[in-house]
């Protein structure tokens, strides 16, 4: 195999940039790893004459000069994001056959800035799953194994496929979007960036909904730099989303110094919780202390109402699911259940939903319902809204307190086999957002680092929280641990 | 709070998600141990709290009443699983 699709996007862009590497050379390297994958199941279509044609137009801007940071680099998109005449369908049989007439503002951005589309990537149906078992594709797999185990692992979820194509050098990079850790679950299992940006920085317009004021997308990357580089193309206020902000979006590059002196970096001891393994424990300390070496200041600091995140949560996200997910009715896209011809549009809405939606999916909407209806609303939604409220202060007021960002492990363990979890109640499932679910209801910024190996030989992560509109400073942390734990451990070429 | 079978029923009918009558029961036992995992935040004082509605404060910006897309009728029905003479159709609604 070719070794450019294993190129980072910062070494391809000098390398284009030079003419060193053709832009139509890198696009059909990546195609051809993309086409070679099918053992890993990271994309649901693959889009390679749109891939040409970007390619062809990135040539031709290189050979002009001046040309954008990501002009040339074949990247991924998650299965959420609309891409014109692309199939769509969220990982959901309830869209089968969907293609949006129209762009993404986030995926537009991405190609106005060079970039080529390699293909559409798996993902949990409608982003509701932390293992791309819920897919209607089937599941991603990761590109790791276990040492001396063959067995399939998960690559996480949401963004299951973008971790998948991302790690196992299928694209330079990949856009997943994160709910409640959709894109820092996924990065963390499998040894790559991943960062979910403040709420409001990137436009969710053109992105299918699962739950509103969570949502947001961000980039997959091999480090911490390309992770910047591609941040900085996607954001940025779009009036279409109302709650895109119009503020100004930094070089999120030119902040990676990796200088920690002067930063307090805090460490809450509600993140220390029951059964955490103890090699996330050591490297969590670690973590603390190449900080420390690289000059930052390590405070214990509290975030009280961490234990009721994640119920918070649970309430929140599957109440906006099921507000969300009501328009797919079998009337104006998606599928349709046949009905007798004695029956009316309640047999059309409530057979296409039962057909067409899986059962994560319905557990969730059905569970949002209940939340919502009359009697309970008071007594589920408005208190978990009010949780929601204390979570955000724990968080201010540590900000408050001088404290520059947070750090605490990306997930309570390494990555799982495909089906271990079957038997598993679903609230054991959603355990694995523990540590993330908290920067969502807050609406912060969080970054995923790969920082070590347990001792299976698999990748754990590192969070950085950073402060609201912060990323660049947040991203200098992610930096700072990347360049202290040297990671750059690869997945070893199986399929 | 537990979930009985005829409320899964309802929630289910109110969600417009068909669920067979012999599944009524393993739904209320899942819906009930989700719901058990949510009572936790009873033990939260929020006297005083108010609920989040916002998650980043902004206000939202105002425009122009003025009409800025439209005239894409054909886009918008080229997805739908059966439209005719320019308009979705649905199972007959007023008897």
């Amino acid at each position: 195999m070719s070794a450019l699709p294993s190129l980072t996007i910062a070494e391809a862009r000098d390398r284009l940039r030079s003419g060193d590497v053709g832009a139509v050379e890198l696009t059909e390297a990546c195609l051809a790893a993309a086409e070679g994958s099918s053992a890993l199941n990271a994309f649901s279509a693959l889009t390679p004459d749109r891939a040409r044609y970007q390619a062809s137009l990135a040539a031709a801007r290189l050979k002009e000069g001046g040309a954008p940071d990501l002009c040339g680099v074949p990247l991924g998109i998650k299965d959420l994001f609309c891409v014109e005449d692309a199939p769509a369908q969220a990982g959901s049989r309830i869209l089968e056959g969907f293609r949006p007439p129209y762009e993404s503002t986030v995926t537009a951005k991405l190609w106005e800035a060079g970039a080529t589309c390699i293909g559409k990537l798996n993902m949990d149906e409608f982003a509701m799953g932390s293992s791309n078992e819920t897919s209607a594709y089937g599941p991603a797999v990761s590109p790791w194994r276990r040492q001396g185990d063959n067995r399939g692992l998960t690559p996480g979820g949401s963004s299951g496929g973008s971790a998948a194509a991302v790690s196992g050098d299928l694209v330079l990079g990949a856009t997943g979007t994160d709910t409640g850790g959709s894109i820092r679950q996924p990065a963390a299992f499998t040894g790559i960036v991943g960062v979910k940006p403040t709420y409001g920085r990137c436009s969710r317009w053109g992105i299918v909904a699962f739950a509103s004021s969570l949502d947001q997308a961000g980039p997959m990357a091999k480090t911490v730099r390309d992770a910047a580089i591609m941040l900085k193309a996607m954001a940025g206020h779009d009036p279409k989303d109302s709650t895109s902000a119009d503020i100004a979006v930094p070089d999120f590059e030119a902040a990676l110094v990796g200088d920690m002196r002067g930063k307090r970096i805090g460490i809450p001891r509600e993140y220390r919780v029951d059964g955490m393994p103890a090699e996330i424990e050591a490297l969590w300390q670690a973590g603390a202390d190449w900080l420390r070496a690289a000059g930052a200041e390590i405070v214990d600091i509290s975030l009280p109402h961490t234990r009721y995140a994640l119920p918070a949560y649970y309430v929140i996200a599957p109440a906006e699911a099921s507000s969300n997910l009501a328009r797919y009715d079998g009337v104006r896209y998606g599928h349709r259940a046949k009905i007798g011809g004695n029956e009316g549009i309640t047999a059309l809405y409530e057979r296409s939903r039962a057909e067409g939606f899986g059962a994560e999916v319905k557990r969730r909407i059905m569970l949002g319902t209940y939340v919502l209806s009359a009697g309970y609303y008071d007594a589920y939604y408005l208190r978990a809204q009010k949780v929601r409220t204390l979570i955000k202060r724990d968080f201010e007021a540590v900000f408050a307190d001088g404290i520059d960002a947070i750090l605490t492990p990306a997930t309570p363990s390494a990555a799982f086999a495909i089906g271990e979890m079957a038997e598993a109640d679903p609230v054991q499932m959603y355990l694995n957002d523990v540590f993330t679910v908290t920067v969502n209801l807050a609406g912060l910024p969080g970054a995923s680092v790969p920082a070590g190996l347990d001792a299976a030989g698999l990748p754990l992560g590192l969070q950085v929280i950073g402060r609201p509109w912060d990323e660049a400073g947040m991203l200098d942390v992610a930096y700072a641990l990347e360049s202290a734990s040297g990671f750059a451990a690869k997945p070893a070429k199986w399929w | 709070m537990a979930i009985d079978k005829d409320t899964a029923r309802r929630v289910a009918h109110l969600a417009r998600i068909a669920v067979a009558e012999a599944d009524l029961d393993h739904l209320a036992t899942e819906l009930s141990g989700i719901l058990g995992f949510m009572e936790q935040l009873n033990a939260v004082d929020v006297t005083g709290v108010e609920p989040m509605t916002s998650v980043t404060p902004m206000a939202l910006k105002w425009r122009e009443d003025v009409v800025t897309d439209g005239g894409i009728q054909a886009k918008i029905l080229e997805n739908a699983p059966d439209a005719r003479a320019g308009f979705f159709t649905v199972p007959k609604v007023v008897e």
